[in-house]
């Protein structure tokens, strides 16, 4: 039997304040909690959390692992080790990969990997992969998705490319309400869309670069929650990036459409402002809107239309965005900077409460998967996060787990990093300010 | 800086300026196809006084030019600052011309070899002649002037400024010293 | 070395170090730059061609998009003041090399160019090199965005042209066609608002959106923007973009934008029409207009090498 405590710890979870407290974890769940508990107690492993803030592990239903076939962006060691580091326990990994995970047999591949990396305390998220909507992600044919289930799959969804064609779409909710699988949209409409690489408006215009209209997206999603209704599917609608898309949601939401919605650290945070650098780095899709935009984001946060955070953690290699902004691909890493990122500029800002942004991390990604919320109780798995919330230290990418060591962010001063992370009860993360 | 010595005085730079006009007329056996080149600043307005001594002397206006050598000088890839191109007027076609070429002070030479690299782009002069209103020495280049208004021996810690109408409000050269 | 002793003007000032757009020019610095011009034009009209100023400089030309005639106008704007000239030219995308653009340059870079001209499809390339090079650079037409060589001779013709020109306040440009793609219509609209003079712009609505130069004229009607215009700026309409979702036909452009006589009857008498070339005859313009009293095409290509000449003259020398 191996046993870890950690002493004098504040408690949180997503039924709120626990108060300060021990937490003793033995065979990868919580043994025992509450005040003075782990005194005395003979572990394998004692932390002094010192009060700093203990909370079950955050899930991302979005991040970009590049494995198989882009390795030399990412792969599943270096994405689970980076989402351990920012916090997070679970990972939802997409199927944009090379080949695209569109069979099976790539899911059990995945599964296997990742469970491997789990031993020996290399440090690793769990791996949750997501499997193509259709195959190759050519938006043609759909893939099979239940035995994409069966291998492990728990989400469909062809991010990275909207799906075009409505008639694909219906089908696939059809296909995934039938087997209670949630479809994960990537909502764009690609003519619409053009070759746009940032948001269309006055600073596109001004920087000359094509610009891509927040229409494009409201038009899609409106599509999307629309065959949602039509066939009752779980329709998951990734990083909405604009207060039009998040309108349209919000009326369908009222219509009853079983819709939920996720929104990105960065779309919270950066504005198309940032583009006038001319750096790629910037370069995501959906593109960073106006600051209006993210106002409205914030303001749905904080009305609780917005069912969770996902990163889009989305790796490049550095020389993919040394090229000219035409040329560069899309998407940016993070998962190791969100949470201290949202905390600082949202809940030190007193823009949103702290148990809020918690949620949104936690309950409401298991929420939107039909997984129980994630609870720090005698008996619940012992994925844990224990976040110093005073320490405050500059981005530093070059320290990132992640093979992208670059950030929108680096430099910038935050508080609320990761102290420890605990997947299963393993050390899956340590920063090293904690080691004494 | 500090002012050292008055060298010439107004009536001194004129006495100057009419001996020159003579030695001029007298080496070039006259003024025909003579002109008269001011090298930017100052050698625009002695080659406009020349002309119109040489006019008063013989009855003959001789052709006036103005040259700016900027783009001729050799050390635009090392200095600091960005010196201001000028418009260089030779409203003339200098071919066979017999030209004086004229500036205020005569130091290291460079200036004249950059004016005479920019008058020959322009073609080919009989003859090409110097005249200065004084020559300081120190040169760092093989030229010399034809017609020298006054020496001054100088140390390098010296300046020499010429004043002359309408650049300055006087006529006048003087000597100043360079602060250590 | 020996101290060099040809004094240095008291106007002397101090070096810019790149032309990337007209943010961080002053008027005053334009209005030096086409002064220097103009002693440039003077030196192209001599027996001998050339100045030995730029001697010892090295300017590299990187043309990452193809453009035979700008390359062309900024290699003889270089030799012609004794430059030395080294050029390198890259179809497509350097990721298909697997290369980085920053590794590119990098590699570019040793050969200790002392000014970079470069030109991209893509907006932002030329700001991105500055970041990465010593060397200064000039923007040679980066996408949509600028292309501030073009847009100098543009107002250097207007200047040197237009009957009586007294300063550029007051003075409306009209700016006609595919404003949306055009990198010529933003540079001129910035040159030419910073210079004080007032911009129009005009074209079908799909390629003159809403916030195309915020706080600048536009219409949709070809006579509203002529209306004593002072220079009219037809726009090449490319060839992908007739019979496209964003057109209906060339014939409808034709009958709507084309600048014609007729139309340019609505302008100032002394009105000039300028073109940044190359030519659809009897696309955007009309044959008669292009060839016309009025027209100031061929003076626009001539101001090229002067123009370019100064701004090289001007990003090198003063450099250490």
């Amino acid at each position: 039997m191996s046993r870890l405590v950690i002493l004098d710890a504040r408690l949180v979870d997503g039924s709120g304040e626990l108060g300060r407290g021990d937490v003793v974890v033995e065979d990868g769940r919580i043994a025992a909690l509450g005040e003075g508990v782990g005194a005395g107690v003979q572990a394998d492993r004692t932390v002094l959390a010192g009060g700093r803030t203990l909370t079950p592990a955050l899930i991302d239903l979005h991040a970009h692992l590049r494995e198989p076939g882009q390795e030399v962006k990412e792969d599943l060691a270096s994405g689970l080790a980076a989402a351990a580091a920012g916090g997070f326990g679970t990972v939802v990994s997409m199927a944009n990969t090379s080949p695209v995970v569109d069979e099976p047999g790539l899911v059990a591949d995945l599964v296997a990997k990742a469970d491997a990396l789990r031993v020996g305390g290399r440090g690793a998220a769990r791996l949750r992969p997501a499997a193509s909507l259709s195959h190759g992600l050519r938006g043609q044919a759909l893939t099979d998705f239940a035995a994409l289930q069966a291998a492990g799959a728990v989400m469909i969804t062809d991010d990275g490319i909207p799906v075009a064609d409505g008639r694909l779409m219906r089908s696939a909710c059809e296909y995934a309400r039938d087997l209670g699988l949630v479809v994960q949209t990537h909502s764009e409409d690609p003519s619409l869309r053009g070759d746009g690489v940032m948001n269309e408006g006055i600073v596109s215009q001004e920087l000359g670069l094509p610009g891509n209209p927040t229409a494009a997206e409201a038009v899609m999603v409106a599509r999307d929650c629309e065959v949602a209704l039509l066939t009752g599917a779980r329709v998951h609608i990734a990083h909405v990036s604009c207060k039009r898309a998040m309108q349209v949601i919000e009326h369908y939401k009222a219509l009853g459409a079983p819709v939920t919605c996720e929104v990105t650290p960065h779309h919270l945070t950066l504005t198309d402002e940032a583009l006038r650098s001319f750096d790629p780095v910037f370069k995501v899709a959906p593109p960073l809107r106006t600051a209006d935009d993210v106002a409205y984001l914030r303001d749905a946060v904080r009305r609780g239309v917005v069912d969770s955070i996902g990163t889009d953690h989305a790796p490049h290699t550095r020389a993919e965005k040394e090229l000219d902004l035409g040329s560069a691909p899309f998407g940016l890493p993070n998962i190791e900077v969100a949470l201290p990122l949202l905390y600082t500029r949202l809940v030190l800002a007193g823009e949103l409460g702290e148990t809020d942004l918690l949620r949104l991390l936690q309950d409401g990604p298991a929420e939107v998967m039909g997984w129980p919320a994630p609870r720090l109780e005698v008996g619940a798995p012992a994925d844990l996060v224990l976040i110093d919330l005073e320490d405050e230290r500059a981005v530093e990418p070059e320290r990132f787990r992640s093979k992208a060591k670059f950030s929108p962010w680096a430099g910038e001063r935050l508080r609320g990093w990761p102290w420890l992370t605990l997947i299963d009860g393993e050390v899956a993360f340590e920063a090293p300010e904690a080691v004494v | 800086m500090r002012l050292k010595a008055r060298l010439l005085n107004e009536q001194e730079v004129d006495r100057a300026l009419r001996r020159i006009a003579h030695e001029i007329i007298e080496r070039n056996k006259g003024a025909a196809d003579l002109a008269l080149v001011g090298v930017h600043t100052r050698g625009v307005p002695i080659a406009e006084r020349l002309a119109a001594l040489i006019a008063e002397f013989e009855g003959i206006t001789p052709d006036v030019g103005k040259l700016d050598i900027t783009l001729y000088r050799d050390d635009l890839t090392e200095i600091a600052l960005q010196p201001v191109v000028k418009k260089t007027e030779v409203p003339f076609d200098v071919h066979g011309k017999r030209i004086v070429l004229c500036d205020d002070v005569l130091f290291t030479g460079r200036t004249a070899r950059a004016a005479l690299d920019a008058l020959i782009d322009m073609g080919r002069p009989a003859v090409i002649q110097y005249a200065v209103l004084v020559d300081r020495g120190h040169r760092e280049l093989p030229i010399r002037a034809d017609y020298v208004g006054k020496n001054v021996p100088t140390s390098h810690h010296e300046v020499v400024k010429v004043k002359i109408t309408p650049v300055d409000d006087v006529d006048a050269v003087e000597l100043h010293e360079l602060e250590a | 070395m020996a101290t060099v002793q040809i004094e240095v003007p008291t106007s002397a000032r101090e070096r810019k170090r790149n032309l990337l757009d007209f943010a961080d020019w002053t008027a005053d610095e334009i209005g030096a730059l086409f002064d220097t011009a103009d002693v440039m034009a003077q030196v192209l009209t001599r027996t001998i061609k050339k100045v030995p100023a730029l001697q010892g400089f090295t300017v590299g030309t990187l043309f990452f998009e193809d453009s035979t005639r700008t390359r062309l106008s900024f290699e003889r704007a270089a030799r012609a003041q004794s430059a030395d000239v080294i050029s390198f030219a890259s179809g497509g995308s350097s990721l298909s090399k697997g290369e980085s653009l920053k590794d590119t340059l990098r590699t570019i870079d040793q050969m200790q160019a002392d000014l970079y001209v470069v030109r991209h499809a893509c907006a932002g390339v030329p700001h991105q090199i500055a970041r990465w090079t010593e060397a200064s650079v000039v923007n040679a037409g980066d996408g949509r965005r600028s292309h501030p060589t073009q847009a100098l001779l543009d107002a250097y013709t207007f200047r040197g042209r237009f009957p009586g020109f007294d300063g550029f306040a007051g003075k409306r440009l009209a700016i006609v066609g595919d404003v949306m793609h055009s990198r010529v219509a933003r540079s001129n609209v910035e040159l030419w608002r910073k210079l004080g003079g007032e911009v129009v712009l005009c074209g079908p609505p799909p390629l003159l959106p809403p916030d195309v130069a915020p706080g600048v004229a536009r219409t949709h009607r070809l006579e509203e923007a002529l209306e004593g215009a002072h220079a009219v700026m037809a726009l090449r309409l490319q060839r992908e973009r007739m019979a496209s979702p964003l057109l209906p036909s060339a014939t409808e452009y034709v009958a709507r934008y084309q600048v014609t006589e007729t139309a340019l009857e609505l302008a100032h008498p002394d009105a000039l029409v300028m073109h940044p070339g190359p030519l659809n005859r009897d696309i955007e313009i009309a044959s008669e207009v292009a060839d016309g009293p009025r027209s100031v095409i061929e003076a626009q290509v001539a101001a090229g090498v002067p123009i370019r000449m100064a701004v090289l003259y001007t990003l090198l020398v003063g450099k250490r």
